[in-house]
């Protein structure tokens, strides 16, 4: 199998189901013939031609709303948003449209499509570059929204989200692009399913649930409090909508302690949702109030690398907070 | 249906004439049984009926797509949508052909007869159309999508992102801008610089018609022009017709409050309707007799349709969570 980081995965994922099928096109700002700023989409103008992979007017609403348009005539496009920071203008036709085309039309109408954007912080991308508004998506019945953090799951949810009868929020995880090389597999077997979290270590003392970069720094935490004696069981969600409640919660009724570890910042951010949903499903297995570790709630990541590392959750940072739930 | 070089048949305009009775008729029943208590919401064509039906008269119904908006009732009829279909959906009842009940009527939709499910929210149909519009010449077969929304809509970005898209790729896609000059209490000048909607078409390097609304032959020949460009691989056409807003905003409106009472007065004395009926008299295709017999025929059809409508049942409950995702 070939090592790929995360943006070669999702590379990988769109190469392979514009070539398993041709209704499959991708549209997006510079995803042409550049192949993207990050490049998600190298090499697949020249290889499936300027109608499949289309450079669109730097006009998110009108990608989204393009895409709903070849969607409803029964293509499956891909469209990119150059960072979800620059998503806000399409929110109307992601919301309004997108999610509630079933719904409204009674089911006579559907439209499976997928969004993929760039989400999060941690590359001195300031402001406009660095948030996490993964719970905007989340709170919307209709959307599916797919978060994943290695390249494995990368390439496996977004080949699962283009096959998907409903529309699907993809956000990869910038700062994880390039960090981690995996072998991955190709064609069917690849293929994950959405809506499974994942077991990423074991642990018998806490349960940390996660997704997206933080799993990468929950992990190093892990490593530092297991020198203390202190195990924690990590749970990468992957999808958060919808989320896999049911191994969360096998998780707590072993360990009776649970912490949600997320990168936005901490009030209605996704992680909340996690934690009460948490709570109210297993109240009578818990040793310790549930936790939420996330960023401070000023309104983005700064620039400057002293403001940008205090925004940061860390290592430290998480293990400080997860040995507080440890030690309850 | 229509070809590009066929002229226009007697027979058609007489059911064009009978469309746009009825869309009067039921409207007019539908303000009674609003204010009666029976139906909670009604956005009403009154004044847009000739240029509505003659529009949709130009197009092929069953191969072209209609992105509608939320005043198009009469367009709506002339799309295939019965009388009781539409009172179904006064009624909000089950059997509403556009959303069981889920939406207020106006959103109209059918995926058989080509009626893209619209929502209220006002402009986003049009960067879609442009999307559709896209696929359509995609496919080749030539079909086009037609796109209608008021002057208040082309104030919204996703008017200028629709048209720009449409325009770069020479989309088959005709915008028809219905300019009644009230946006609610919002009259034209506070809404659009410049001398109307038709001269931004120059903008967008394609090209701009202004016609009268109340005139169904300049309409149809307007349409019919726009129509034979789309199918030509020419692009779009911007249509604006100049209509008169003789009904207030909706049922939650009353424009006496914000209008002048003798500009109203003289606006419901050129009501068009009486204007079609001339000009068929006038061309020898009507006689005062033939009109009577047809407004009778409407009469009986807007009474069965409203006491069937009116018996049927309202939604399951049970259904409240239907059609959320494909799979539920």
């Amino acid at each position: 199998m070939p090592e790929r980081n995360l943006v070669q995965a999702v590379r990988d994922a769109l190469d392979e189901e514009m070539a398993r099928d041709e209704r499959v096109c991708v549209l997006g700002e510079d995803v042409g013939l550049k192949g993207g700023v990050f490049k998600a989409t190298e090499g697949l103008q020249q290889r499936y031609g300027v109608q499949r992979v289309l450079d669109t007017p730097l006009a998110e609403s009108s990608i989204a709303a393009v895409a709903q348009g070849l969607s409803l005539e029964g293509f499956r496009p891909v469209a990119e948003m150059q960072f979800v920071d620059y998503s806000f203008p399409a929110f109307n036709q992601i919301v309004n449209e997108i999610a509630k085309v079933r719904y409204r039309s009674n089911g006579d109408f559907s439209c499976p499509l997928v969004i993929r954007a760039p989400t999060g912080g941690g590359v001195r991308g300031a402001l406009y570059h660095s948030q996490s508004p993964e719970a905007f998506f989340c709170h919307v019945p209709g959307l599916k929204v797919v978060l994943p953090s290695t390249p494995v799951d990368a390439k496996g949810l977004l080949k699962a989200a283009i096959r998907d009868p409903d529309p699907v929020i993809f956000l990869e995880p910038k700062k994880l692009y390039r960090a981690e090389r995996q072998e991955v597999a190709e064609g069917e077997a690849a293929v994950l399913p959405l809506g499974a979290a994942a077991v990423v270590r074991e642990g018998v003392d806490v349960t940390a649930v996660t997704y997206g970069y933080m799993r990468t720094v929950t992990v190093q935490a892990a490593a530092r409090l297991s020198q203390d004696g202190i195990e924690v069981e990590i749970i990468d969600l992957r999808t958060l909508r919808p989320w896999d409640v049911e191994t969360c919660a096998r998780s707590i009724h072993k360990t009776g302690r649970v912490a949600v570890i997320y990168e936005a910042n901490r009030t209605g951010g996704f992680g909340a949702e996690v934690a009460a949903e948490l709570a109210e499903r297993c109240f009578a297995s818990l040793d310790a109030p549930v936790s939420r570790i996330a960023s401070p709630d000023v309104p983005a990541m700064p620039f400057s690398p002293s403001l940008e590392h205090a925004f940061m959750l860390n290592p430290d940072k998480v293990a400080d907070g997860l040995r507080r739930v440890a030690r309850y | 249906m229509p070809r590009d070089d066929a002229p226009l048949t007697r027979e058609q305009v007489f059911d064009a004439y009978r469309t746009v009775l009825r869309a009067r008729a039921l409207d007019d029943r539908r303000f009674v049984l609003n204010r009666a208590g029976k139906l909670a919401f009604i956005i009403s064509p009154r004044g847009h009926e000739v240029a509505q039906v003659a529009a949709i008269t130009a197009l092929e119904p069953g191969r072209d797509r209609f992105c509608l908006y939320y005043r198009n009732f009469a367009a709506a009829l002339a799309c295939g949508f019965t009388p009781e279909e539409l009172m179904l959906s006064a009624f909000a009842r089950a059997a509403d052909p556009s959303s069981g009940g889920r939406q207020t009527p106006g959103n109209f939709g059918s995926r058989r007869r080509g009626v893209v499910i619209g929502s209220s929210t006002v402009g986003p149909q049009i960067p879609k159309a442009a999307g559709i519009g896209l696929a359509l010449k995609w496919k080749g077969e030539g079909a086009l999508c037609y796109v209608s929304f008021g002057e208040g809509a082309t104030s919204q970005g996703d008017f200028h992102e629709g048209l720009n898209f449409a325009a770069i790729h020479h989309c088959p896609v005709i915008f028809f801008c219905e300019n009644n000059h009230w946006a609610i209490s919002v009259p034209q000048a506070l809404q659009v610089a410049g001398p109307g909607v038709a001269e931004r078409a120059a903008a967008y390097g394609i090209p701009g018609v202004r016609v009268r609304g109340d005139d169904f032959f300049g309409v149809y020949d307007a349409v019919r022009d726009a129509a034979s460009r789309a199918r030509a691989g020419e692009g779009p056409t911007l249509i604006e017709a100049e209509v008169l807003r003789l009904q207030s905003h909706s049922t939650d409106d009353d424009q006496r409050t914000y209008r002048d009472a003798t500009e109203l007065a003289a606006e419901a004395a050129r009501d068009p309707i009486p204007r079609m009926r001339d000009a068929l008299i006038e061309r020898g295709w009507l006689t005062t007799e033939s009109d009577d017999a047809m407004r009778e025929q409407v009469s009986r059809e807007v009474e069965r349709a409203t006491e069937a409508a009116e018996a049927a049942p309202d939604p399951d409950p049970g259904s409240l969570s239907r059609h959320v995702y494909a799979d539920a």
